[in-house]
């Protein structure tokens, strides 16, 4: 995919990692004692801490977890949400209102509609039935503006950075403000149309250069160019 | 399979070559790719010699058909399938019993080493094409969607590899080829997972005296093991080689 260097040593499946490595399964697992990676990923040495980083694979969600979902079909008194996940979400009427439903006067198509875009926070969820979401928390609720941009959810750390270094470079270089969501979904929200588009392909970038080093230096400088080039 | 009138050429030489130059114990020359497809969630594809084979993943996700689903654990659905240009003479492309038979063998194969019990309620789709068939295509199958589950970010314990082995005017030989499958005696496809210690497939048609299939199981295990390297070596290219 690229030519920088890679951010740590490639592991593929069934290949044995140091033992001190956390175990994050399913992606780490134990097997008789020792330490098995079970997707492609990056093992990582730095200051002394050993770290398993995986680079595929979907979006499982957890309860907490504050999400970008996209509303894909209404039914009476809930609606489907995609996640970008084997699982789709349920966000209920009620709980959208933050009051019993009254059919009465409340219409729903006026609330949600297919396509829309809703932040929601995981409420509960165990896999045996599909995620229950809320909106009943700050900054919750239908995306209104900006943009959404789809990445691989295992990229999603990579958009962060450690100690958000590379979402800080984002935020400084584009002037737009960033939303990650640990699906891969990424709201972005930029001063005007220009500088949104240089903003979306430096995410793209990001998640194609995930496994290489120096990628926050190259970000940067990707931005600049992009913004003298487009003058914006 | 078996039977039908020998040709004249001799399948093994004198100096124990086989017909198209390669030692007993050679696999073909091998090729692999990781993700050539853009709309698959991961994909592969595998070439031994002349047979060539692609394969896609997609999921875990919801699917259309409910019934499909299980309380404990993701459904595999895997679809072996060859091209109808994929043959000498043009295949009918509807699923003969043939391949009815393959695409269960085949799943057997990979289920094993697949965490299928973390995506509960979930189908995996596996479908793998035979694009061009010279013998072993159900073992290039099983090599193709292993990697392409890999590729797909699937968890997996290990890497499934798969291989047969023939009994040819006597001799056992590795990595047969139709030639060989036609007009040998026997002829043993094998898939496993060497990190596992798992053989996860294995099929004879034709006769081996006991001693004869404790050699040929060697053979292929050992075969698998250069197939599992060559599939991690793959997989690492996707992320560090092209330009």
């Amino acid at each position: 995919m690229s030519k920088e260097r890679l951010a740590g040593r490639l592991v593929t499946p069934g290949e044995e990692l140091d033992p001190e490595v956390e175990a994050q399964p399913p992606f780490v697992i134990e097997v008789d004692g020792k330490k098995i990676a079970t997707v492609v990923g990056l093992y990582q040495e730095r200051e002394g801490k050993k770290h398993f980083a995986r680079l595929k694979g979907p979006y499982v969600p957890r309860p907490g977890d504050v999400v970008i979902g996209l509303v894909t079909s209404v039914g009476i008194m809930n609606w489907y949400v995609d996640l970008n996940s084997p699982y789709t979400g349920v966000l209920s009427v009620n709980d959208f209102l933050g009051r019993p439903f009254n059919p009465a006067v409340d219409d729903m198509g006026k609330m949600l509609r297919v396509g829309d875009y809703v932040k929601v926070k995981i409420l509960a969820f165990d896999k045996t039935r599909n995620p229950l979401l809320t909106v009943q928390d700050k900054d919750l609720g239908r995306i209104v503006s900006g943009t959404v941009v789809e990445i691989a959810p295992a990229k999603v750390p990579r958009v962060i950075g450690r100690k958000k270094s590379m979402l800080e470079t984002l935020e400084k270089e584009t002037e737009c403000k960033f939303f990650v969501a640990v699906n891969g979904r990424i709201h972005i929200e930029c001063p005007n149309k220009g500088l949104e588009a240089v903003a979306v392909l430096a995410v793209k970038m990001i998640e194609r250069e995930a496994h290489t080093t120096g990628l926050t230096e190259r970000v940067m400088k990707f931005i600049q160019e992009e913004r003298k080039i487009r003058e914006v | 399979m078996g039977g039908g009138k020998k040709p004249d050429i001799k399948l093994i030489s004198d100096d124990g070559l086989r017909h198209d130059g390669r030692r007993l114990d050679e696999i073909r020359p091998v090729r692999m790719r990781v993700g050539v497809l853009n709309n698959a969630d991961g994909s592969a594809l595998v070439e031994f010699g002349r047979t060539r084979v692609i394969a896609a993943v997609y999921g875990p996700k919801e699917p259309v058909q409910k019934f499909a689903l299980l309380p404990d654990k993701a459904t595999l659905r895997v679809r072996y399938h060859m091209a109808p240009f994929s043959t000498e003479e043009r295949k009918s492309p509807a699923p003969s019993r043939r391949e009815i038979e393959l695409t269960k063998v085949i799943r057997e194969a990979l289920e094993p080493v697949i965490l299928v019990e973390e995506y509960p309620r979930t189908v995996i789709d596996v479908f793998i094409e035979v694009l061009q068939a010279d013998g072993g295509t159900r073992t290039a199958g099983v090599t193709a969607a292993s990697l392409a589950l890999a590729d797909a970010g699937i968890p997996m314990k290990g890497l499934v590899g798969g291989v047969a082995i023939g009994k040819v005017e006597g001799h056992l030989v590795v990595d047969v080829d139709e030639l060989e499958d036609m007009y040998g005696e026997a002829d043993m496809p094998v898939a496993a997972a060497p990190d596992l210690g798992l053989v996860t497939l294995l099929q004879l048609n034709g006769v081996l005296s006991r001693e004869e299939f404790s050699k040929a199981l060697d053979l292929a295990l050992t075969a698998i093991r250069t197939i599992v390297d060559l599939e991690r070596k793959a997989l690492k290219e996707s992320y560090v080689s092209s330009e």
